[in-house]
């Protein structure tokens, strides 16, 4: 038996490539927006991964130092360093600002990493171009998505940076690419504020009779030099010694240091079970619209090409075919138009996505998981053309 | 009769129910042999149609009795079991408008009722370009539908209700669309087709054209048949 479906799809060819275009790059949005979800699923994975942490200790009874805000005593990583199972522990900031070159501006996760050698925690592991920072100021390596280039002279609140540095897939968990820069330096972008506020700040002080009481010189001094320092860092990322256990040394600083200890299991929950998760529930509405949407065009296209055959499809059954083969015939169609949809989406998604800001990332089991719903919602779109087709009286292809 | 061609015997169909209920036929009695072409002529709303869609199962009768060759399918009931088997093997259906399907080409349009039935494509195509030879259109048998005349459509339709080599074939006002010489035409083809496959063939019309050239003309009114000597003239 010959297939009635690749006849009339091969006769209306133009009809259905069309079709299956304008289906596909409907398609291809909704494989976008799940590849959306995917890379920022992955540029939390990657932030993690790229710190070389197996610990994170931060302020007690926060989530931080991505999720909120965290703030503990740059001393104290000196204590965490010495607990036992610690390899290594260095101190780190993150603030997310915009990263000034000349007379534009690029939003950036500026992370403050200690002095130390390659592999310290918090440096970048690898590098595209230049160096790693080895002055302790105003030097900086950046994510090569910044834009910016070997020499170039970034400015940080009130301080000029030069690039020694380029690296890749540094981005923070929002998908800002990173720029690092000396601890020291990031403390004070931190915490500096312009000329006019510090004048402003201290003379407020100095009318403070509790910060400025009479009779006690030099309090004054020490209240103005204790605000112009920041001895606070986000967290300290803590490598664990070969042979220990990530949850015993982290029960340890925690029932020691009195702080708070994530490990890397606890931290990816947070970064992707709390973090992106309204990101990811909005894209799923979107995915779930996009869906119902494309089974409302499907099912709105073949139940239309129905119609358009009823006289065929009544001749057809009036010379013996059967109520399957014509059930058949529109199943196949309307999965034909998804397939064609699907592929022509996959190739929009896939060309499409270096061209979208954010990272997206087009896993092959979604592209997989993408080509059953096509095909589910495109048998489930066939059944009211099925419904009318089946109702066709073959008396209709009878005159009278 | 030997056992072939189609007879019915008091043969009625109502519609509808209660006041409203209409007899569109009211006990017709017809007899068609193999090899033979009648034809069926009313006026509009005379029951033609009715009797035609009966003929060809595709709406069942209300009461009285079919013969198709030797076997009673319907006496106040249908008595074959597959109605759609029925249509398929056994009854040639050949429309006012040829009806092709249009996506396919001209051999599988005629090829496509023996496949329906489980012959094998290449023997069913093989059938259908004879057949098409036969019908002078075997020219034309890669061309698609659209890209025929009437008069080769309307052949290609005949073949189609040929292939399965059906003992009655139904053809509804087939030379309605074509001028003079095309429907004569038409006609001198069903009429070598039955006799080359020994078919009954029950033409309905009202083409003055083609009716004298019926041997055997049913007349139909208000539901009623009445038989007729036809002039059964030639085709030139």
């Amino acid at each position: 038996m010959i297939s009635l479906a690749a006849r009339d799809i091969l006769h209306a060819w133009g009809k259905f490539v069309f079709t299956g275009i304008g289906l596909g790059l409907l398609i291809g949005v909704t494989l976008t927006m799940a590849g959306v979800y995917r890379g920022m699923v992955d540029d939390a994975r990657v932030l993690l991964d790229n710190s070389g942490a197996d610990l994170w200790v931060v302020q007690k009874d926060t989530l931080g130092p991505y999720a909120e805000s965290s703030s503990i005593y740059d001393d104290v990583w000196r204590g965490v360093r010495g607990m036992p199972g610690v390899a290594r522990a260095a101190n780190v900031t993150y603030l997310t600002m915009q990263v000034r070159l000349g007379d534009h501006d690029v939003r950036s996760m500026v992370s403050g990493i200690a002095t130390g050698e390659p592999g310290t925690p918090g440096w970048p592991p690898q590098l595209v171009a230049g160096r790693q920072i080895t002055r302790g100021h105003y030097e900086a390596v950046a994510d090569i998505a910044t834009g910016f280039k070997l020499g170039d002279r970034l400015q940080i609140r009130r301080n000029h940076y030069t690039v020694v540095g380029l690296t890749r897939r540094m981005v923070s968990s929002n998908g800002d690419p990173m720029v690092f820069i000396p601890l020291k330096d990031a403390q004070e972008a931190q915490f500096l504020k312009d000329n006019d506020a510090i004048l402003q700040q201290r003379r407020r002080t100095a009318e403070n009779p509790v910060y400025n009481p009479p009779g006690i010189p030099g309090m004054l001094d020490g209240v103005i030099a204790a605000q112009s320092t920041n001895p606070f860092v986000n967290a300290v990322l803590v490598q664990v010694a070969p042979g220990s256990r990530p949850d015993e040394v982290a029960e340890g600083i925690r029932r020691w240091k009195r702080l708070t200890v994530y490990t890397r299991g606890q931290m990816e929950d947070i970064l992707v079970g709390k973090l992106i998760a309204t990101s990811a529930k909005q894209i799923g509405m979107f995915l779930v619209i996009l869906a119902v949407v494309s089974a409302a065009i499907v099912a709105f296209i073949i139940y239309t090409l129905t119609l358009g055959k009823i006289r065929e499809i009544a001749v057809l059954k009036l010379i013996g075919t059967r109520n399957t083969t014509i059930a058949g015939m529109i199943l196949q169609q309307a999965v034909a138009l998804g397939l064609i949809g699907f592929v022509v989406g996959k190739i929009a998604a896939t060309f499409g996505a270096p061209y979208f800001p954010k990272h997206v990332l087009l896993l092959p089991r979604d592209s997989f998981a993408g080509l059953l719903a096509v095909v589910v919602i495109c048998v489930l779109s066939s059944i009211v053309a099925i419904r009318a087709a089946i109702k066709v009286d073959p008396a209709e292809a009878v005159g009278g | 009769m030997d056992g072939k061609g189609i007879g019915i015997t008091g043969l009625k169909k109502r519609y509808g129910r209660g006041d409203t209920a209409v007899d569109a036929l009211k006990g017709v009695d017809m007899e068609v042999a193999p090899g033979e072409v009648v034809g069926l002529i009313g006026p509009s709303g005379s029951g033609k149609s009715t009797l035609l869609k009966c003929l060809g199962a595709v709406i069942e009768p209300t009461s009285g009795r079919m013969r198709l060759g030797a076997e009673v399918i319907y006496d106040d009931g249908w008595k074959v079991k597959d109605i759609r088997a029925l249509r398929r093997d056994r009854i040639g259906f050949v429309f006012q408008a040829p009806y092709l399907i249009p996506f396919l080409d001209v051999t599988d349009n005629v090829a496509l009722p023996s496949m329906l039935a489980g012959v094998a494509n290449a023997e069913a195509r093989q059938r259908a370009v004879e057949l098409l030879q036969a019908l002078d259109v075997g020219h034309r048998a890669r061309a698609m539908p659209s890209q025929l005349s009437g008069g080769e459509q309307q052949r290609v339709a005949i073949a189609r209700g040929l292939v399965n080599q059906p003992p009655v074939i139904l053809a509804d006002e087939p030379t309605a669309p074509l001028d003079s010489e095309r429907a004569l035409a038409v006609i001198r083809i069903l009429n070598e087709m039955a006799r080359k496959f020994e078919t009954a063939i029950i033409v309905v019309t009202h083409d003055e054209k083609i009716i004298p050239t019926f041997k055997r003309i049913y007349h139909i009114r208000d539901g009623v048949t009445y038989e007729e000597e036809g002039e059964g003239r030639g085709f030139e």
